[in-house]
């Protein structure tokens, strides 16, 4: 589980192209939307296309993000549990 | 005739350079638009993340912009009736490039949301927008060529209707690994006569 919360973190940094934002600094549970990283509703999406892309998991209702994506800790509990990949 | 109008302040951006009312005020090493783009941020010191999420035009877009506006005071903490109007042949061609490489493969179908929405050459208006703050008219033009005189005669209806009180406009282009960009923003304060001659003059310096 650690090993995928830090390929979470890096993957989100590149794809996402945060700039000046280290794997060091992201938190585990630091929420990612909003006060935490910033990301925005296209970030979203990305994170969606990552999932699938990445992982095999196909999310049908974009609502369901906002909960997956509350935090790294909370992504990686989900993707451990559905990744078909 | 109406009323006379100049330009205050002019920028350019092309082959690693950066040129402010004529004078070189950057130039990288950098021949990756994205490593110079990054290096121009940081000199410029705009502090805009979302900057690196832009695509290239309108990276190219925003620097220009950037440099003309705050050389002029025009900045996001005061509302300036500042209209936009841009131009190029290329339209969003480079990012539609990238988007259309994503979709190639059935196999492999997974398009960037992120690029997706970069598809529009007029997202770059929108993105100078945001940043200073601007509820005002703007419009991306596709020319076969900069053709100034479009711009002269588009410029003026909007400062002489009173629609905006300056405008940013001039030619954002972004092929390939070929760019070029060149604004200047237009009032009835400036040094500069407004006429086809001058502007030709400027954008082939």
């Amino acid at each position: 589980m650690e090993e995928l919360k830090q390929e979470l973190k890096a993957k989100i940094i590149d794809q996402l192209n945060l700039e000046d934002i280290n794997v060091e600094d992201i938190n585990d549970n630091d929420p990612l939307f909003g006060d935490g990283l910033g990301l925005d509703s296209i970030d979203a999406l990305e994170l969606i296309v990552m999932l699938d892309k990445d992982y095999g998991i196909k999310l049908t209702d974009p609502k369901e993000g906002r909960a997956i994506f509350e935090s790294i800790d909370v992504m990686a509990k989900y993707i451990s549990e559905y990744r078909s990949k | 005739m109406g009323q006379p109008y100049h330009i205050r302040s002019f920028c350019s951006i092309q082959q690693e350079t950066i040129l402010l009312n004529g004078k070189p005020v950057f130039k990288s090493e950098q021949e990756d638009f994205d490593a110079f783009a990054k290096e121009a941020y940081k000199f410029i010191d705009i502090k805009y993340p979302k900057f690196f999420k832009m695509d290239h035009l309108s990276k190219l877009a925003f620097l220009t912009a950037n440099l003309v506006l705050d050389k002029e005071n025009i900045t996001p903490d005061e509302p300036s009736n500042t209209a936009l109007v841009f131009a190029n042949s290329a339209s969003s061609l480079d990012t539609d490039r990238k988007h259309q490489e994503s979709i190639q493969n059935k196999d492999n179908y997974f398009p960037s949301p992120a690029i997706f929405v970069y598809t529009l050459p007029n997202i770059c208006l929108g993105e100078i927008s945001i940043k200073y703050k601007l509820y005002t008219e703007n419009s991306f033009f596709i020319f076969d060529s900069f053709q100034p005189q479009k711009l002269i005669a588009y410029t003026k209806g909007l400062l002489d209707s009173k629609k905006a009180e300056n405008v940013l406009c001039g030619w954002v282009e972004f092929d390939g690994k070929t760019y070029k960009s060149f604004l200047y923003l237009v009032s009835a304060k400036g040094t500069l006569e407004h006429t086809e001659e001058t502007i030709l003059k400027l954008y082939n310096a």
